[in-house]
Parts: C-alpha cells; sequence; structure tokens
C-alpha cells in the first residue's frame, strides 16, 4: 500500500521534470549534466583526498603520541613531560569515542601487593588527568599490574626506571 | 595460637609429582652449637628394594633445622637397627648426644617402621615410633619421624610434614609471563602444578584447614580472588569488583577472608564472611590500605598503609575500628604476618638501603633484621613459629630462602627452572 503509493508520487515527479525540461534546449540540457557530473567527481576526488590527508594527520598524530609515561620510584606524580604527553592523547582522543586502558606497573622493590596498590595510584594519576582534559570518564578503564610484568630485567635503576609506568592502550 | 587443624588432606599424598621447577636445599648458615645427632640408615626387610632412603630423609630434614649436627654415614663406626645392638660408650666417645635407629620390613605390601630415639649419655631409649605406610608414602613417613625425634628434643612441634604453596614465572616476551601455582614438601620434593596461566597469578593463601588456597588472579585479564580446592582441584572466582581485588588472608577459624578492594576509590581492607559472602569495610582512607593479616585470635588485623607519606604497618581492630600505627623505625615496613604466639610481627623492611625481612617485637617495637640478602618480601612463618620462608633474589633469579625467626640458621631453596617468590607455608596438616 505504503510503496504503491510512494511509486505513484516518484512518477508524478518525473513527469512534471520532464515537462519542465522540455522547455530547454537539448544541448544546454547535456552541457549542464556533464558539468554537474564533473563538479561531482570533483568534489568527491578532494573528499578522498581530504579523508586521506586527515587519515594520514591521523596516523602521524597517533605515532607521534605516546603511550607509555614513567615515574620515580613510590611516585604517582606525572613529570611535565608526562603531561605534555598526555595533553597530545586527550586532545587526540576527545575526537574519536574509543575506550582505552590504562595498566600500571611498578619495579620489583618493595611488596607486591603494595606495588599492585601503587600501580593503581599511577594509572589513575593519568585518568585523572585525560579525564581534566576532556575525556570521558566512562572510556577509561584502570587496571594495576603491579609488578607482575616487568617489560625489562634486571635488578637495576634503568630497568627499574622502564617498569614504573602506565601503558595506555 | 597453638592451634592444631586436624582435617584431612590425604589426597595430596597421593598426587603425582611433576618436576617443574624443583627445589633444592644449599644451607647458607647453622647455629653456632647445634646438638650432635647420628641417624643410621635402617634395615629394610622386603620384596623389593625402597624408593627412599628414609634414614637420610630424616637427617636432612633436623640438619635443615640448623638446630642438629648429624653425623655423616661414614664416621659411623656401626650400624645398630635396635637396642640390642646399640653401644652407647662409641656413641658417647664420638661425641653424640642423641642416636636414632630403625627396622623397615614389609608388611601386607606396606612399610612398617619402626623407630627408636636414645640418650647416649643416660643411655636410654627417649622415643619409640611404629608407623605403617604405603609404599609410595616413604617421605611422609621420614616427615613424621623428623616431626617426632624434633618434639622429643627441642619441646617444639615438628612442621617438617608441612607443605609449600609458591609461584614460578617463565618468560614467554617483553612483559608476557607463564604463571604456575605450585605446591611441594616444605623441603621442596614432590612439586606439582596446581595452576598454570598466561595471565598474573599471586597472593597464595592457605585456609587454616589446608584444604582451600586463596589466591589472586587475572586469568579475566583483571584482578579477582580465587579459591581452589585441593581435594576436588576446583577454583571459584569469589570477587568481581572493579579495581584491585587482592591480598586475601584466611581468619584464624577459616570463616572470613580479609582482603584488599579498590572498588570504592582507593585500596582498602575488607573482610568477607565466606558463607553469606557479606563484605565489611574495615579501613576507609584515600591512602594505600593493603596487606591485612589477622591477628591469632581473630579480633585484629596487621595491614600496611602509606597514610603517614611512606608505607608503615598499623593494626586495627575489628569490634571499634580503632586504627593504631606500630612501626615508626625504617622508611619502609610492609605486609606484616604475626607470629603464631602473637608477640612478634615479620615484615618486610626497608632501612637505608636494601629490603630485608625484620622481626619486630610488638610490645617493645624494636626491630630485628633477620636477612642479609637485598629484595627480600613475601615472608612466611612456619606453623611452629621457629622459621619462616621468604622470597629473594640470588644471581639474578628469584629464590625462596628460609630463616630462623631467632636469625641463627639460613638457608636458600633455588628453583631449577624460572623465577619462584611468593612462598606460603602451611598450616599443620594432618595426617
Amino acid at each position: 500500500m505504503n510503496t504503491n503509493k510512494l511509486l505513484i508520487a516518484f512518477f508524478s515527479c518525473a513527469l512534471m521534470v520532464g515537462c519542465a525540461s522540455n522547455q530547454t534546449d537539448d544541448s544546454d540540457q547535456a552541457a549542464a549534466a556533464k558539468a554537474a557530473a564533473e563538479q561531482q567527481a570533483a568534489a568527491e576526488a578532494a573528499a578522498k583526498a581530504k579523508a586521506a590527508a586527515e587519515a594520514k594527520a591521523k596516523a602521524e598524530a597517533m605515532a607521534k603520541l605516546k603511550n607509555v609515561f614513567y615515574f620515580e620510584f613510590d611516585q604517582a606524580t606525572l613529570s611535565a613531560d608526562t603531561r605534555a604527553d598526555l595533553d597530545a592523547q586527550a586532545a587526540f582522543l576527545k575526537g574519536s569515542n574509543s575506550k582505552i586502558r590504562l595498566e600500571g606497573h611498578a619495579d620489583e622493590r618493595g611488596t607486591r601487593d603494595y606495588n599492585m596498590a601503587l600501580g593503581e595510584r599511577r594509572a589513575n594519576a593519568v585518568a585523572n588527568y585525560l579525564i581534566v582534559n576532556g575525556v570521558e570518564r566512562y572510556r577509561i578503564e584502570v587496571i594495576s599490574y603491579g609488578e607482575e610484568r616487568p617489560v625489562a630485567s634486571g635488578s637495576n635503576a634503568a630497568a627499574y626506571a622502564k617498569n614504573r609506568r602506565v601503558e595506555l592502550k | 595460637m597453638k592451634r592444631v587443624f586436624l582435617l584431612a588432606i590425604t589426597t595430596l599424598v597421593l598426587l603425582s609429582a611433576t618436576a617443574q621447577a624443583e627445589l633444592t636445599i644449599e644451607i647458607t648458615q647453622g647455629r653456632d652449637n647445634p646438638t650432635p645427632v647420628a641417624i643410621v640408615p635402617f634395615s629394610w626387610q622386603g620384596s623389593s628394594s625402597l624408593a627412599e632412603d628414609v634414614a637420610q630423609i630424616v637427617e636432612s630434614d633436623l640438619y635443615r633445622s640448623g638446630q642438629f649436627a648429624p653425623m655423616r654415614r661414614s664416621d659411623m663406626l656401626d650400624h645398630p637397627h635396635s637396642a640390642s645392638e646399640v653401644h652407647f660408650s662409641d656413641w658417647r666417645r664420638s661425641n653424640t648426644d642423641y642416636l636414632v635407629v630403625g627396622r623397615l620390613s614389609e608388611v601386607l605390601g606396606q612399610v612398617q617402621a619402626e623407630v627408636e630415639l636414645f640418650d647416649v649419655y643416660g643411655q636410654k631409649s627417649i622415643l619409640t615410633i611404629s608407623k605403617t605406610v604405603a609404599k609410595t608414602a616413604l617421605r611422609d613417613l621420614a616427615h613424621h619421624i623428623s616431626d617426632k625425634v624434633y618434639q622429643q628434643l627441642t619441646g617444639i612441634r615438628g612442621a617438617f610434614s608441612t607443605k609449600l604453596l609458591y609461584v614460578s614465572a617463565a618468560q614467554r616476551g617483553v612483559g608476557e609471563f607463564t604463571y604456575r601455582l605450585l605446591l611441594s614438601d616444605i623441603d621442596g620434593a614432590r612439586e606439582q602444578v596446581l595452576i598454570e596461566q598466561n595471565q598474573p597469578l599471586l597472593a597464595p593463601a592457605w585456609a587454616p584447614d589446608g584444604r582451600r588456597i586463596a589466591y589472586v588472579s587475572f586469568e579475566t585479564t583483571r584482578s579477582a580472588v580465587y579459591i581452589y580446592d585441593l581435594a576436588s582441584k576446583q577454583h571459584t572466582q569469589i570477587t568481581n569488583f572493579t579495581g584491585i581485588n587482592g591480598s586475601p588472608s584466611w581468619s584464624p577459624d577459616g570463616t572470613k577472608l580479609a582482603m584488599v578492594l579498590s572498588k570504592d576509590g582507593s585500596p582498602d581492607i575488607y573482610v568477607m564472611d565466606l558463607a553469606s559472602r557479606q563484605l565489611t569495610r574495615v579501613t576507609r582512607h584515600y591512602a594505600i590500605d593493603t596487606e591485612p593479616s589477622w591477628l591469632p585470635d581473630g579480633k585484629s588485623l596487621v595491614y600496611t598503609s602509606d597514610r603517614g607519606g611512606k608505607p608503615q604497618i598499623y593494626q586495627v581492630t575489628l569490634a571499634s575500628g580503632y586504627e593504631e600505627r606500630l612501626t615508626f623505625e625504617g622508611q619502609y615496613n610492609a605486609r606484616a604476618r604475626v607470629l603464631p604466639d602473637g608477640r612478634g610481627i615479620i615484615m618486610v623492611h626497608q632501612g637505608e638501603g636494601d629490603f630485608h625481612i625484620a622481626l619486630m617485637d610488638i610490645e617493645r617495637g624494636d626491630i630485628e633484621i633477620l636477612t642479609e640478602t637485598a629484595l627480600d618480601e613475601s615472608p612466611s612463618i612456619a606453623p611452629n613459629g621457629t622459621m619462616l620462608l621468604y622470597a629473594t633474589q640470588h644471581r639474578g633469579k628469584g629464590i625462596l630462602s628460609a630463616v630462623s625467626v631467632d636469625g641463627g640458621v639460613k638457608f636458600h631453596l633455588p628453583s631449577r627452572f624460572g623465577d619462584v617468590r611468593e612462598p606460603a607455608w602451611s598450616p599443620f596438616l594432618a595426617e
């Protein structure tokens, strides 16, 4: 029933357009159609190029974004460098709706359960900074692994520095 | 607390051993004046040879306590197996204070042991042990003999028949590991894998009945507290809160589990009633509160908090909620475990440099450092209160180490594979 009504309406319109176009020159009509097609193609190409450029810029921006943030021993304070990195992350994250996971880690010094809490405190520090800078709270999940998943082995300052981290995923 | 847990876990005895990270003992320090004893090789009458040298295991047990200096077999003038064969004057001349002799014989396919302990200077038998076990339970027999001999000579209940839980991690890639929860005899023998997974596994804690284990696993990619039943080998997830779910600790009566949850913002101590699964919040502070452990009377908990700026040990009385700071010496004191007599706590302590295991007298507040290794953590006290196991590093590898509560005896239990940590010494187990 509805389909039939729509079809009738469509053909009525088509007839009216046909009647109207009869009043113009055939060659003008062809040229106009061609111009319109060219215009549309150009617009499409431009849009495509723009999208590609945007994607490229996004990829470049993403590549430049830091995903790992480091901390001092028994501290969850964000350094100036980390805050700058997080500003860029926040700006980028505001352009999307994706969910993120912040994984907090600690070095091996001190006890395991205390380090679990410390890893969470670090991840929360990063989460709170992102939230203050406009990233919606519901998009962020905070997980602490404590000292259970070190990326650098060895009991030395260099390894400890690499392991005291928050990873954004 | 001289609580005796008399619930059976006979299935443990029957489980087969696997050699994933078998521990071997290296004694690093003994007492200055250990008691000289001689454990004479036991005689054996049976159809086939025995799989274990029972007297040798008894000798190792007594040696490992640090309180005894067993005589070398090659120094023994003869090998008596019964009272009539013992020449006290010979043993006295070789300065042996106590002598253990024994006979093993096959009876209806089982092994019957008749063991006797002699006071060499008193020239008399002071203990006889008669026990019949399956041929597969020779190590249990040996540890039983060690327990009885140790108790007779020291007045303290032996803990050689107890078990050990620990965690191993083997690296798979950057930041990626295979985690295992392992169970073995307290001397590291008869090890078996209880759980193996690619997500972190930590904080194993024995139930007071010795039949269940609480632990923390990330198998859902988030932390959760689980209970593992040793007989059924089934595990049950008991928490699923946002944030940290950690540090399970059983109440002395086994009905409650203290734990750490950060669901309300920051890590706080909670107590879960296991029958109803009902939670009671114990601490509420924006700082880190973690690592709860029960006092033997079940009325209060000790825990770690950094509310004063650095991690320190606090005590909370459950009925009143009254909180009190216990440690003031050192910049890092954490993961306290209370001695069975309730008078002292064992904890991780950092003075100025390394992390060590220390004993603090609760009344007096003074701290005695027990270990010289670095990065020491996860102390776990024997049920008789004489020794403790802890995790440390040795040549770049995580190992388990032991020290007596008086600091006089030390030994390593290095693993053959992977890093091992988080030892949990079982309560006394029923035979």
